[in-house]
């Protein structure tokens, strides 16, 4: 009897294995939380000293007002608008309106790019739609001059201002990803740690500052 | 013809034997990707949606901070808190709260800290525009609106 079972070769018993295996697998399935690094991304301006003079004030038609009030209702260049998806191409136009294409150059210094600069390099579909549809005088003068304004009420919902901060930024991916011959999703899903991806990056956003001003709002309600 | 017999006769078995070990795989895999909650969030956390989001690069830079309606509001009220690591803390004390935080990443890095703000949706802006603007003081200035994709069929 002992000596068949010797022969049949010996082996640990590893069906459970699979068992257990699993029991543990289920352990860290239930307390994993996949790390949600996902978001709307802004650059708050640096605080303000005190000593120095108040900006220069910008003309009326290169800022693009938008408003909440407490009521969650939208105001946008002074007109009320109820459907907050409306605003992406609104400012998309807004951006490249090009009314009045100046050769000065702005940006951060190694990378100054005049405004002219910028609209050659635009591909030659985005020029016609510039050139048939916008370059109105009662908008934006250039990408350097444009700046997006959002004042939300205090007391209006943090959902709504989510909402149009997504709108905002949909319309500067489709300005950057049309620019160099993508998507909005595929410019956002650019690596920048990829040197061609980078580089593709640069190019979209170079003269084209993404100026999304939260401005303070009025303690008063509406 | 027999030959074909043959075979049907034999009992049909799947192998298990390899189970084991796609099991163990699935269970490295969820091994190494786990990060156990650190924090308990004491607050309502309903993060509305967005489609323009921007996946942040270098984890080990970003801090978050939870707003909203406490879970409890018999001990801590209906007010909106905010919440960072255990505890709540007053709007005042976000300056200080962001230099410690500073403290424990390395001189390069301390200005390219990223605040990630974790805000339910029926937050009032007021309360969101104080926190920023403690943020500008604490020169904290890069922040990121947590929010998870919004689904296609709503």
């Amino acid at each position: 009897m002992a000596r068949s079972k010797n022969r049949g070769g010996q082996e640990v018993n590893a069906g459970s294995m699979a068992d257990i295996a699993f029991l543990l697998l289920i352990f860290f399935l239930v307390t994993t939380q996949i790390a949600t690094n996902k978001g709307l991304t802004l650059l708050l301006p640096p605080k303000q000293d005190e000593e120095e003079p108040e900006p220069v004030k910008q003309q009326e038609r290169n800022i693009f007002k938008i408003q909440v009030n407490s009521l969650n209702k939208l105001l946008v260049e002074g007109e009320t608008l109820d459907d907050p998806a409306l605003i992406g191409d609104m400012v998309y136009d807004f951006i490249l309106n090009f009314g009045n294409i100046s050769d000065v150059e702005k940006g951060p210094t190694g990378e100054k790019v005049s405004d002219r600069q910028t609209y050659e390099s635009l591909p030659s579909t985005m020029k016609a739609y510039i050139n048939n549809s916008l370059r109105s005088d009662k908008s934006s003068d250039g990408p350097n001059a444009a700046i997006v304004s959002l004042k939300a009420d205090r007391g209006s919902s943090y959902e709504i201002f989510i909402q149009i901060l997504d709108q905002l930024n949909a319309a500067y991916n489709r300005v950057y990803g049309e620019r160099v011959g993508l998507t909005d999703e595929e410019f956002r899903k650019l690596n920048r740690n990829d040197p061609r991806d980078l580089d593709l990056y640069e190019r979209a956003r170079s003269g084209i500052p993404k100026a999304i001003s939260i401005a303070e709002p009025s303690k008063v309600g509406g | 013809m027999s030959k074909f017999k043959k075979k049907s006769e034999s009992t049909q078995e799947i192998p298990t034997a390899a189970l084991p070990d796609i099991i163990f795989m699935l269970l490295f895999f969820f091994m190494v990707t786990t990060v156990m909650r650190e924090t308990e969030v004491l607050v309502k956390q309903e993060i509305p949606r967005a489609e323009q989001l921007v996946k942040l690069e270098k984890k080990k830079l970003v801090t978050y901070l939870y707003v909203g309606e406490p879970k409890e509001p018999e001990i801590f009220g209906t007010e909106p808190l905010v919440q960072a690591n255990d505890a709540f803390i007053a709007i005042d004390g976000i300056v200080q709260w962001v230099n410690t935080e500073k403290d424990q990443l390395s001189e390069v890095e301390r200005d390219q800290i990223t605040i990630s703000l974790k805000v339910d949706k029926d937050t009032k802006m007021g309360i969101i525009v104080d926190i920023q603007n403690e943020l500008r003081e604490a020169n904290a200035r890069k922040i990121i609106y947590a929010a998870p994709k919004k689904t296609d069929n709503n």
